[in-house]
């Protein structure tokens, strides 16, 4: 564990000493919880159909297929006419997506970024590297499959998907949403310990809470 | 880049001349020497910018081949120096106070050829592995595809058929 993350006697700027604790002062450990459904059907469709229309991007490249995303957020492809635009936080986002190869390293902030926005929320796993490895197949460093350690909702094949392949994703996003199977979320809730196992097993210097939101 | 290894020569032993293109040239120097052929090519000749540094793992002879790349920008030539350390407990000089930026070229070569560079600011902090417990990964005897399929899980693929045995089966099941 880092330094920085021990527990220990700090003293204050007035001389005063207190004790800090990083990872029980700065996160709320308490594992996530399954939010049901609204209580009329009817209600739900509407919430899902609010949710498809107003998906909020984290703008978090973590590979080369980040870089479909500045041609689709630009006057050229214009994805904001789809009601899709990006978000510079992970707490006004609901969509994440994994933008590419993705290695241990960046897996942990992925994790945390994840964790850190709100329900309900998406992943879409962009490119064959988040499929089955890609051309990192026999790489000592990035994961081979994603779904292993994210709730997935929906991948995009190709090696880069082309801007139009990501439009077209979002449509079928929508659908997926609209159709309320958009539950990403609540799985990564009720499978909570299986993800755990699985990100913990790649990510040997865990240095984090288990749930960090 | 024959005339300046003539007068380097002069004052340096030097092994041999690689010459790969008009401004591209290699020159293996032993290791004791490096640091003073470093500082006067710097100050006088005018190499002043270090490219990379970087290095090739010779498993079969025993030795870290080092690369030192240096350019001269008024004169568009580029230099490289070869310097070879024995392979076991790898360690060599540091040269960050010759180019700064060599710290962060020595702290990769730290992380993923294992060769220490003593004195090298932040030369054992991680770089890009993080908790990384296995030998470093560019050592050749590393093996990568094993690692990779004890780590990570696999993704079966799909199923694939031979076109022409594929039909053959389909038209004539009976194998006629």
């Amino acid at each position: 564990m880092k330094d920085e993350l021990k527990k220990r006697i700090i003293t204050g700027p007035d001389g005063f000493e207190f004790e800090v604790d990083p990872l029980n002062d700065y996160y709320c450990d308490a594992p996530p919880k399954v939010h049901p459904p609204a209580y009329v059907k009817i209600v739900e469709d509407l919430f899902n159909w609010a949710r498809s229309e107003s998906i909020w991007i984290l703008g978090f490249g973590t590979g080369c297929g980040a870089i479909e995303m500045r041609p689709l957020m630009t006057p050229r492809f214009d994805a904001y006419r789809y009601g899709v635009q990006w978000r510079p936080t992970p707490r006004q986002s609901n969509l994440f997506i994994i933008s590419g190869y993705l290695s241990v390293k960046t897996l942990k902030r992925v994790i945390r970024s994840y964790e850190q926005m709100q329900s309900p929320k998406y992943v879409i796993g962009l490119g064959s590297c988040t499929i089955n490895g890609g051309m990192y197949w026999d790489s000592y460093n990035t994961i081979k499959k994603l779904d292993e350690y994210l709730p997935v909702d929906l991948y995009i094949a190709g090696c880069m998907p082309r801007p139009e392949a990501l439009l077209k994703g979002f449509e079928d996003l929508k659908k997926i949403i609209r159709a309320g199977e958009g539950e990403g979320a609540n799985i990564y809730a009720k499978n909570f310990d299986w993800y755990k196992a699985n990100q913990k097993k790649v990510i040997q210097d865990w240095d984090m809470p288990d749930y960090n939101w | 880049m024959r005339t300046l290894y003539a007068e380097l020569n002069k004052r340096f032993p030097l092994g041999e001349l690689t010459v790969q293109r008009e401004d591209l040239g290699f020159i293996t120097v032993e290791r004791e020497h490096l640091r003073a052929l470093l500082l006067h090519l710097r100050d006088l000749e005018g190499f002043t910018h270090l490219v990379l540094l970087t290095a090739v793992d010779w498993m079969e002879e025993g030795v870290f081949q080092l690369t030192y790349l240096l350019s001269d920008r008024k004169k568009r030539c580029d230099l490289g120096l070869r310097v070879m350390i024995a392979r076991d407990g790898a360690s060599m000089e540091t040269i960050h106070d010759v180019w700064p930026t060599a710290a962060t070229y020595q702290r990769e070569l730290c992380e993923m050829f294992g060769i220490d560079f003593p004195g090298s600011p932040g030369v054992h902090d991680p770089f890009i592995l993080e908790g990384w417990t296995d030998i470093p990964p560019y050592r050749r005897e590393f093996d990568t595809k094993k690692y990779a399929d004890e780590t990570f899980t696999h993704r079966a693929g799909r199923e694939t058929n031979d076109p022409a045995e594929y039909m053959k089966k389909q038209l004539y099941p009976d194998g006629a």
